[in-house]
């Protein structure tokens, strides 16, 4: 697993990239409430918004980590976005994506360097 | 911006784990551990404690009650002279331009006016009051002395047990109580739309007390967070949002706390400032009216959505001045103004967040039904 500074995750599942937020995360923005996610086959460029998260507190975005195309989200959320809280790095998955330049993922930080990052 | 002011319960909160924010030029808990979803239920169906004690608190006395009344009635449009001792009302300072300069809570303690202003307005209430009360008049400003809120439907039974004279006091009843030794300035009121009391006590007895209320099983401590939550589902204005120096009392359907007496025939109509505009607006009718707003989907709609009669009209019919999820509800609560011909409660209306509009009901305030002690 692969970490941004905007506290996403990455896992590569075979052709596709795996999206989510860290448990970090999730405990900043509190109670989630609410989950926008993009449309399957949209493609992005990195550091576009793709997800809206709204919590009790605030909203806030998910950015893009790399280009490509986003192949699947995780619908569940929408109905259940508590799940954001309950397992981050786990079933609440955002979406997956396809990537254009898989080197793009060479910047980002395991999760040692992360847990040195936020400590 | 100078230092942080803390609290009296300030090393409390820290034991607490709160999470501290910058609040009114004072560092306040937004949320506790619990968080602010849970803190909100928890204060809906049982007790939470909350910290006030940034608000303003101020002693008005006089030569009689009478003088005092009279004085303070020249700066809001409420019925101060009716008020009997031990009784509590809402009121708010009004402008000349018939704007809200802050909203308060005034109770009569003997002959004397016990006044409790919002955080971010108090030095500019003090200067208010200053200058706009005669010189008989004495304004004591209380900057030591603390003020918590236990609010919930267990506040009742966990006041009682300390004070069984708590159990004979009505919604905006006051009183002196003895608590654990500790006596407060009680008045059971509150901003949630719960049963509860908020308790006026000296800085130095604050922890104390506060940690004899918060070991109760019942009773969680609540930050901000939800206090905001509470407030909004119980349709409660928030000064700075809801209501400011720019909007009036008739538009933000507040007419209900300027009693009969100082409306137009009334034996003291008028005599606070804005009065004539004012007059004039509740005779006219407003061009925009305070509202309850229910966005339809799950997506909240918060301070500064902008609000549309139809899906495309170019021009905004009005806008949210607070708004995020109600707890209680499950489901996104809102309110805000807009034009008075839209305002009746089923209107459908659009908001429009992050470039899409949504759809967004009128409703009638408040969202939950309010548990006072009547």
């Amino acid at each position: 697993m692969k970490f941004t500074e905007e506290h996403e995750w990455l896992r590569v599942e075979g052709d596709e990239i795996v999206v989510g937020i860290t448990i970090h995360a999730a405990e900043q923005l509190g109670d989630v409430v609410f989950v926008e996610l993009p449309e399957e086959g949209t493609t992005v460029s990195k550091d576009d918004e793709v997800v809206v998260i709204e919590s009790v507190k605030a909203a806030s975005d998910i950015l893009a980590p790399i280009d490509g195309e986003i192949t699947e989200v995780n619908s569940t959320l929408s109905d259940n976005p508590g799940a954001v809280n309950d397992d981050p790095q786990g079933e609440a998955w955002f979406f997956k994506m396809t990537a254009s330049d898989p080197s793009q993922m060479d910047e980002f930080m395991d999760e040692a360097a992360y847990q040195a990052y936020i400590a | 911006m100078g230092a942080l002011l803390k609290t009296p319960l300030f090393e409390l909160h820290g034991r607490l784990e709160a999470k501290m924010v910058p609040f009114a030029g004072y560092e306040m808990p937004v949320q506790y551990p619990m968080g602010v979803m849970k803190e909100h239920l928890h204060a809906r169906t049982r007790a939470g404690l909350f910290d006030v004690s940034h608000m303003g608190q101020v002693i008005l006395s006089g030569p009689s009650w009478e003088a005092v009344a009279i004085a303070f009635e020249a700066l809001v449009p409420m019925d101060v002279l009716g008020l009997a001792d031990g009784r509590q009302r809402y009121g708010f300072f009004t402008n000349p331009a018939g704007g809200i300069e802050d909203d308060l809570m005034f109770a009569r303690r003997g002959d004397a006016l016990f006044v409790v202003i919002n955080a971010a307005c108090k030095e500019a209430d003090i200067a208010l009051m200053r200058a706009g009360l005669p010189a008989e008049i004495s304004l004591q400003v209380l900057d030591d002395r603390a003020l918590l809120a236990l609010q919930g439907p267990v506040a009742g039974s966990v006041i009682g047990t300390l004070d069984p004279k708590a159990g004979e006091m009505r919604f905006m009843d006051v009183a002196d109580l003895s608590l654990s030794g500790h006596t407060v300035w009680a008045s059971r009121s509150g901003y949630t739309g719960e049963d509860g009391f908020e308790m006026s006590v000296p800085a130095d007895e604050a922890e104390a007390l506060a940690r004899r209320l918060v070991n109760d099983a019942d009773v969680a401590p609540i930050g901000l967070g939800a206090r905001d939550s509470l407030r909004l589902e119980a349709g409660l204005c928030l000064y700075g949002n809801d209501i400011d120096a720019t909007t009036d009392p008739v538009s933000a359907g507040l007419v209900w706390a300027m009693q009969k007496v100082r409306r137009p025939g009334g034996d003291r109509a008028g005599g606070f400032p804005g009065a004539d505009r004012i007059f004039d607006l509740l005779a006219r009718g407003p061009q925009r009216k305070r509202v309850g707003l229910r966005p339809l989907g799950r997506a909240p709609m918060r301070d500064g959505v902008a609000l549309f009669a139809t899906e495309d009209a170019s021009e905004p019919v009005g806008a949210i001045t607070s708004g995020g999820f109600g707890p209680t509800v499950g489901a996104p609560v809102a309110m805000g103004y807009v034009m008075a011909d839209l305002s009746q409660p089923g209107q459908a209306l659009w908001g429009e967040v992050r470039g899409k509009r949504m759809g967004v009901e009128v409703v009638s305030l408040p969202f939950v039904q309010a548990n006072f002690k009547r």
